[in-house]
């Protein structure tokens, strides 16, 4: 098992948001993490990613055979875990190809490879940057400064491209997308499907599901997963929305 | 502080030695000297009950007693290294004195020029602040950088100050004019460099003048020990249509005050004033600017930027005055400031005089520490939390070291930033 979340709790700005979570991944595979506003799935996303601001009070997470919580975000991010940002970090004075290289060469350096100069990185990020139909522009301005929120989704996509995790989570990478964004971001992941990787698609609506086909889908509702299944699950959620899953799910807990 | 009389006894000590020497002049120099020297005494240092100095104590300034800086030669391979790759016209300035020797000034463009001249034979400037005063008494002689009208001068010009201290603390009173003539271009840097450990006080006063459809790029860059103290008054007056850009980079010492005062004096004249400063330590950074819009029709961009550590502290005081006949006038001030200590601390004042009414001006202050969200997000990235902090520091300090043109004094200075903030 690639990743393995055993009743994981987390606070965040004092107030428990996770309260036992379990799931496990298996490498080659993607999870679709669904659920109402408040139920968790950007707190799981970051709590994964070892945001400052998200406590674990609670619970283990294996990855790899890592204790994923002994490590900094940087460890973290070194030994293939990916979060695509639900806000992209605009930061002024930071070129993008320069950020990407020196991520991409610290990872590298981690795994113990050679570092890439500057014109094998550039070939490298021409070649991704297509993937994601995105203008050669972008890799010389600012990171994320002055984006579109399209354009900053699919840099968090095109950044995933280059860096390849292993476990990459996309934290609701399909908000403010328009339907041609959306497909180009989504053929971008798919593209990116790997045997040996796994995905966590974090998503508050069906619509992403459509181009990302997922192998499980699982339903968060007050810090748990109280429902998983197939894909059929999620269009089952699209259809009846989210009423239905919350009685039981309190009703689980009595 | 010390008594006034006790303060006022070393200076005359000094002045009256200065008096026995053939560098003091003779007749209206003489005279100027003194006149200055005696309106030296009679105002004294500023305490901070002066608005110009509430937050600038110069009590250690003045608990010292100064000798006019003697006559030194500098370490050769000391002297190499103040100066910058590819910047091949420098004027060397050993402790206020124009070296002609060290210099290398031959391969100047026809109608550029720096020679020295008596105080006395350039323009006073005009009544601003004490330390003109004593500047003005103590000055050996004038730095005089003259571009004739028309005349491009491509390559940079460095003006290199050195600072060989002695075994008391030392007073170097260097005075710079600077007249570019109508139409010409010139690029000068200015740099202040320590050669030696010791207490030394410069107290430099430059008097810029870009005529009209000038265009002046300065850059000042004061490295000096975390002994100097640095006093700078500069005063510049852009023409008609002319341009004055100034990249002020203060790097070091232990108090450095910049008071730059920069009149636009010509409809249509612009000027930016930008300036970066580090301060760590016990360090005191203050930056005072004027920008005094006289004439219509005149843009003025300004922007500085502060990064302090340990217990520095800084001021920032931006004044910009628009006057009754500066309608249309285009005014942008920002500053911001990095904490990376709890103990740091900075006080900044933006100051609008407005006494015309078609005018724009705008000014913002941001003052806080290295933002977290983008520490995480590069950390998000696999890159590690002490290179995202340098990443980020670059990124701000880079922000005014790119507006210098040449590259080789950009490097040095964000090199410089690099070592005093040891990232």
């Amino acid at each position: 098992m690639l990743l393995e979340i055993k009743d994981l709790r987390v606070r965040a700005e004092g107030k428990d948001i996770l309260k036992g979570l379990d799931l496990s991944v298996d490498a080659g595979q993607v999870h679709a993490i669904m659920g109402p506003n408040g139920s968790g799935k950007s707190t799981l996303a970051r709590a994964l990613s070892g945001h400052p601001g998200y406590e674990v009070t609670g619970g283990t997470i294996r990855y790899k055979g890592l204790d994923l919580l002994d490590l900094q975000p940087e460890e973290r991010a070194c030994e293939g875990v990916f979060m695509a940002f639900q806000y992209p970090v605009e930061i002024a004075g930071i070129n993008n190809a320069y950020f990407l290289k020196a991520a991409l060469n610290a990872v590298r350096k981690h795994r113990g490879e050679p570092e890439l100069d500057a014109v094998e990185f550039m070939r490298l990020a021409r070649d991704r940057a297509k993937l994601l139909e995105m203008d050669q522009t972008m890799l010389n301005r600012s990171v994320n400064e002055g984006f579109s929120g399209g354009e900053k989704k699919r840099n968090e996509i095109f950044q995933m491209a280059v860096l390849e995790p292993t476990l990459a989570i996309l934290d609701e990478t399909d908000s403010g997308l328009d339907i041609d964004a959306l497909r180009i971001v989504a053929s971008g992941v798919n593209a990116l499907r790997a045997p040996d990787r796994a995905i966590i698609v974090v998503t508050h609506y069906q619509r992403l599901l459509n181009y990302i086909v997922p192998d499980v889908v699982h339903v968060l509702s007050e810090g748990r997963i109280v429902r998983s299944g197939g894909r059929e699950l999620a269009l089952e959620l699209e259809e009846k929305g989210y009423g239905w899953i919350e009685p039981e799910a309190t009703g689980a807990r009595a | 502080m010390p008594q006034l009389a006790e303060q006022q006894d070393t200076y005359q000590t000094a002045f009256d030695a200065f008096r026995r020497e053939p560098a003091f002049g003779a007749g209206a120099e003489a005279d100027a000297r003194t006149a200055a020297f005696d309106r030296f005494l009679a105002r004294g240092y500023p305490t901070t009950r002066d608005e110009a100095w509430r937050h600038t104590s110069i009590a250690p300034i003045a608990a010292l007693s100064f000798e006019r800086a003697a006559a030194a030669v500098p370490d050769a391979a000391a002297l190499a290294a103040v100066g910058f790759d590819g910047v091949s016209h420098v004027a060397v300035i050993v402790n206020g004195r124009l070296s002609e020797k060290l210099s290398s000034l031959a391969g100047l463009p026809t109608g550029v020029s720096v020679t020295s001249a008596p105080v006395g034979a350039v323009p006073e400037v005009a009544d601003l602040n004490v330390f003109v005063d004593l500047n003005s008494a103590f000055a050996e002689h004038a730095i005089v950088v003259d571009v004739a009208p028309k005349v491009v001068v491509e390559a940079p010009l460095h003006l290199a100050f050195v600072t060989v201290p002695g075994r008391t603390p030392a007073l170097v009173s260097p005075r710079l004019v600077v007249r570019a003539g109508d139409g010409a271009q010139v690029t000068i840097i200015e740099s202040y460099t320590d050669l030696g450990a010791g207490v030394t006080f410069t107290n430099v006063v430059a008097d810029i003048h870009a005529a009209p459809s000038a265009f002046v790029d300065h850059v000042k860059l004061e490295r000096q020990s975390s002994e100097a103290f640095h006093q700078a008054t500069t005063i510049v007056r852009t023409g008609r249509g002319g341009t004055f850009r100034s990249h002020n980079v203060t790097l070091g010492g232990r108090i450095a005050r910049n008071d730059i005062i920069s009149v636009l004096e010509g409809e249509g004249a612009e000027c930016t004033l930008n300036g970066l400063y580090v301060a760590t330590g016990e360090a005191l950074v203050d930056n005072h600017t004027t920008i005094d819009h006289a004439k219509a029709h005149c843009p003025s961009h300004e922007v500085y930027k502060g990064i302090l550590s340990g217990h520095a502290r800084a001021v920032f005081n931006g004044k910009i005055v628009v006057r009754p006949d500066a309608q249309k006038t285009d005014a942008k001030q920002t500053n911001k400031a990095l904490l990376l200590t709890d103990d740091a601390q900075i006080n900044t004042k933006p100051q609008l005089e407005i006494f015309a009414d078609d005018v724009k001006c705008t000014h913002g202050a941001a003052i806080g520490q290295l933002d977290e969200d983008a520490l995480f997000y590069l950390q998000a990235r696999g890159i590690s939390l002490a290179a995202a902090r340098t990443m980020l520091i670059h990124a701000f300090a880079g922000d005014v070291l790119n507006g210098i043109r040449t590259a080789s004094v950009r490097d040095a200075a964000m090199r410089l930033v690099e070592t005093q903030l040891s990232i």
